[in-house]
């Protein structure tokens, strides 16, 4: 009897783990909610720390998947039911799947910035997210405000929506100091006479490079890092931001005008991934990511046998760290299902 | 006539020992009393302001009213406890005087005045005479006490059909005078009884008959019992007044002291003072303030309500954490039959735990402002949410008003959080620049966005200027006709803020305007009975999973009727709110803003 494996969610995490089954000649399903597999790295234009092309990883994936594995796009799990030793999933199409292991890896939402009303997101002109401007590099469109001027000024807030206990998340997202130091210094690429700040509570460089580029956004690209938490935003006649921010070295509070104000947004747990675990009974942490079985030597099982856990479903992940994540969640279903 | 036992020694030790302390903790609290408040005091005494604290006294701590309002069977409770124990010990003292010739009694001889009299001239159905009247009067008052222990008993199994779901941990003093207390009245019934029974004469209609019924179960040895259960009672009593003054009975004495206070016109305290302590005496622990803590209904957190609180203080061992776990909503001291200010008192007991403070407040920077009749201050919750700041300047503008944005370029805080926390000294510098501010701005009306600073400014600022809160300014622009509004129809909940509601009592500007622009649909709690929405700046304890328990726990209640839109007045509300509903959250300003034709 063939032993079937589905995963939920095609984003970085779930294609690499379809195609590291697939490798080790499992039968693998693969649902994606979209029309395309990708999940957010879709939405990138280079990543960090090198600054290459998104879609170079994003291709690689793809082509890996190949034909091996059965994708099949824009598909919505609307009930699970455990058996004994399988699975019924029920998908919105109509169709049910059955299968003998069941992989989640349905990712993560960026914060909703509206939520920090203070920052003025929606409210003014001129404050968009790091995910929008990533979005405007990608599309190759110049980037000016939204009155059209080329930004003599631009800041970067980071950590919103993480490590925010007003905003409920007390968590790292990771990724977004890394981020937020790529995008300052492509910024500067395109703008080199542009002032550039990044506002930070400390910058967390964990990887490999990342502190390089650190130093090179100061040292080559002259960018300004201030250390402090913008506390509130106003905008002025002319549609710039005023932004004031303690500035927690010297101990004083500063006023500053940038034209365009650009929020590192973190990582929230998707309401699917919620609505799946709960389906499943899968335990949820404080944080709302999911729980896996062990932290440090089962990160990939979960609680219930059968059932994995890939990527940013457990909490905020590079595509690095996701890759890896989900070669070692491939092996463990082998082993899993080699015990069938 | 015998008129003296030995039994009659631990009562009357108690009584003396009762009468000491009362005397000694008044005479302490009112020679601590400030000059000017003495003052007040002594004029008091003499004044019509007397008269109308007895009736309180009546009132409140005899027939228990507020109890009554909150519910019917509390009240029936704490009533016949307190007013019929009362009135047994008047109409016992006038039953004493048929027997006796001596002007002074000892105060023991009408307690126990069934265990020396054995008035076989009367019978008890003769209550058509003055010694069968009192007699009936005496059962009837007995019986009266007897059913509120019944309902009593009761309320320990069932305390959901007295309104209360939680009730009150004791502690052991409070256990052991209940007990006694408990004792008191059904040992007095039997006591009474056994000697009527023994004697065949001289019970009312209960007693007598409960008496007959005991001389023929016991025959002779009904004496003996009596006797014993004589010594019972009085033992009963004297161990209850001995234990009263560190038990929570202790509040009997005190919240006289604390009505009349109070009727003397002597206010409030910031600073711990002889109205804070008789205020603290006077919690009866009845436990009406635990249920509406949203700290333990929501957030699960059960020891630290107002009646702990106060207990801690009183017996000082008050803690930080009890001190600090509270969001100073203010609906613990609305319910409170008492009517203590525990809002004060906790921020009295946090100023012990206010530790030092780092920032010298020299960045300040010199206020400047423009002349102009409206002055508008934001204040920096409404300066985290922008939209309202929106919302205000268009309004403003649309109605033409001339008015000077004070804190535009900034906020200096109103002094609300420093308070909260304790802070007297550093909320006083913050007041004075920002006194000042608004001083220079010339301006004789000051319209704030925020219901904090709005509170704070009426309560600590002494302006001599018209202080308003967006809502009610909003209002009077819109009666004067200066703000054309068309209604939009949509559902809305509106939610009252703490600091506008109970801090401010403004229940009816934002109504008033919601009703011009949108359909009101209903709230469970409102108005006085508001719910907190647990962003509150008076609590940095709790973690922010509690806090989201409260919010959505009162999310879940103001959108029970199916609103479009949650309104509130207060910037800090709705962002909190705004967090987790499912539905829009707005301000009342912004509501009026949308209703303005384009």
């Amino acid at each position: 009897m063939t032993r079937t494996t589905v995963i939920i969610g095609g984003g970085v995490a779930g294609m690499t783990a379809a195609s590291r089954l697939a490798d080790l000649g499992e039968q693998v399903i693969l649902l994606e909610r979209e029309e395309q597999v990708g999940g957010h790295l879709r939405n990138w234009d280079r990543l960090f720390p090198n600054r290459r092309p998104g879609y170079e990883v994003l291709n690689y994936l793809t082509e890996e998947l190949g034909s091996k594995v059965d994708i099949r796009c824009l598909q919505t799990v609307t009930t699970i039911f455990s058996g004994e030793r399988d699975f019924q999933l029920q998908l919105a199409s109509g169709k049910s799947l059955r299968c003998d292991a069941l992989l989640l890896a349905t990712g993560f939402d960026l914060f909703d910035a509206r939520r920090k009303e203070e920052y003025g997101y929606a409210i003014y002109d001129n404050v968009i997210t790091s995910a929008e401007l990533e979005e405007l590099f990608r599309s190759g469109a110049p980037i000016t405000t939204r009155q059209g001027k080329v930004p003599k000024r631009v800041g970067f807030v980071h950590c919103v929506g993480s490590r925010d206990e007003k905003a409920g998340n007390l968590y790292c997202s990771k990724v977004c100091c890394v981020t937020g130091v790529k995008q300052a210094i492509e910024i500067k690429e395109l703008f080199p006479e542009a002032e550039v700040f990044g506002f930070y509570m400390d910058l967390r460089m964990f990887d490999r490079h990342f502190e390089e580029m650190y130093y090179e956004a100061q040292q080559k690209w002259d960018i300004n890092f201030l250390r402090g938490r913008v506390s509130e935003c106003a905008e002025n006649q002319d549609q710039s931001i005023v932004l004031k921010i303690e500035d927690t070295l010297t101990s004083r509070p500063l006023k500053m005008t940038v034209d365009l104000l650009v929020l590192l947004v973190g990582f929230v747990p998707s309401p699917e991934t919620l609505r799946l675990a709960a389906m499943l009974d899968l335990p949820v942490g404080e944080d709302r990511f999911l729980e896996p079985a062990d932290e440090h030597t089962k990160s990939t099982l979960t609680v219930k046998p059968g059932v994995f856990l890939a990527g940013a479903v457990k909490g905020p992940f590079s595509i690095s760290n996701a890759i890896a994540d989900a070669g070692t969640a491939a092996l463990q279903i082998h082993a899993y299902l080699k015990t069938l | 006539m015998i008129s003296f036992n030995l039994f009659v020694l631990p009562f009357s030790f108690g009584l003396i020992y009762l009468l000491y302390m009362i005397i000694r903790w008044w005479t302490k609290w009112i020679r601590a009393l400030p000059p000017e408040d003495r003052a007040r005091f002594r004029k008091g005494i003499f004044s019509r302001q007397f008269f109308s604290g007895l009736k309180e006294v009546f009132l409140e701590s005899l027939v228990h009213r507020k109890m009554f309002r909150r519910n019917a069977l509390l009240g029936f409770m704490h009533m016949s406890f307190a007013l019929g124990w009362f009135l047994l010990i008047l109409a016992g003292n006038i039953e004493s005087r048929i027997y006796s010739t001596s002007h002074v009694n000892p105060p023991y001889y009408p307690i126990f005045l069934k265990f020396f009299i054995h008035d076989r001239t009367v019978l008890w159905f003769e209550i058509n005479t003055v010694p069968g009247f009192f007699r009936f009067l005496m059962d009837f008052l007995l019986l009266f006490i007897l059913s509120g222990l019944i309902l009593a008993m009761i309320k320990r199994g069932r305390s959901r059909w007295f309104g209360m779901t939680r009730t009150t941990h004791s502690q052991l003093t409070d256990r052991v005078a209940l007990v006694c207390l408990w004792l008191i009245f059904p040992v007095r019934l039997l006591a009474e009884s056994f000697t009527d029974g023994y004697y065949g004469a001289g019970g009312g209609f209960a007693t007598q008959h409960l008496g007959n019924l005991f001389a023929v179960l016991f025959r002779e040895s009904s004496q003996h019992i009596a006797y014993a259960l004589w010594w019972l009672y009085s033992l009963a009593l004297g161990i209850f007044f001995v234990t009263l003054p560190f038990s929570r009975y202790w509040h009997i004495p005190t919240e006289v002291l604390l009505i009349f206070f109070r009727r003397f016109g002597i206010p409030p305290k910031r600073i711990a003072s002889s109205f804070s302590q008789v205020e603290i005496g006077a919690c009866s622990r009845c436990g009406v303030c635990i249920d509406v803590c949203q700290l333990g209904s929501a957030a699960r957190i059960h020891d630290i309500q107002a009646v702990y609180f106060l207990r801690s203080v009183r017996d000082e061992q008050v803690s930080r954490d009890i001190t600090l776990r509270c969001l100073v909503c203010g609906r613990c001291q609305e319910t409170c039959p008492v009517g203590i200010n525990i809002d004060l008192i906790r921020l009295i007991e946090r100023y012990n735990f206010s530790g030092s403070h780092a920032s010298d407040f020299t960045y300040l920077p010199e206020p400047a402002p423009r002349k102009a009749q409206v002055a508008y201050f934001a204040g920096c919750m409404t300066h985290l949410t922008p939209s309202i700041i929106r919302a205000m300047k268009g309004i403003l503008q649309e109605a033409g008003i001339d008015y000077h944005f004070l804190d535009e370029e900034g906020s200096v805080c109103c002094g609300r959080p420093m308070m909260l926390s304790g802070k007297h000294e550093q909320a006083g510098e913050l007041i004075r620049f920002n006194r000042e501010l608004i001083l220079q701005s010339g301006a004789d009306t000051l319209v704030t966005s925020c219901p904090i600073c709005f509170r704070v400014f009426r309560e600590e600022y002494n302006l001599p200027v018209r202080i308003l809160h967006h809502t009610q300014y909003l209002l009077e622009l819109i009666k004067s006709g200066k703000v054309p509004l068309q209604t939009v129809f949509r559902k809305v909940a509106y939610h009252d803020p703490c600091d506008l509601g109970r801090g401010s009592n403004e229940y009816r500007a934002p109504r008033e305007l919601l009703a011009k622009v949108a359909e009101l649909v209903e709230v469970p709690e409102e108005k006085e009975d508001a719910l907190c929405c647990g962003g509150s700046l008076g609590i940095y304890t709790i973690s922010s999973r509690k806090r989201d328990l409260i919010t959505s726990d009162a999310l879940d209640k103001l959108t029970s009727s199916g609103p479009e839109v949650l309104v509130t007045a207060c910037p800090l509300c709705k962002k909190t709110f705004s967090r987790l509903a499912g539905i829009e959250v707005l301000d009342v300003a912004e509501m009026v803003y949308g209703a303005i034709p384009e």
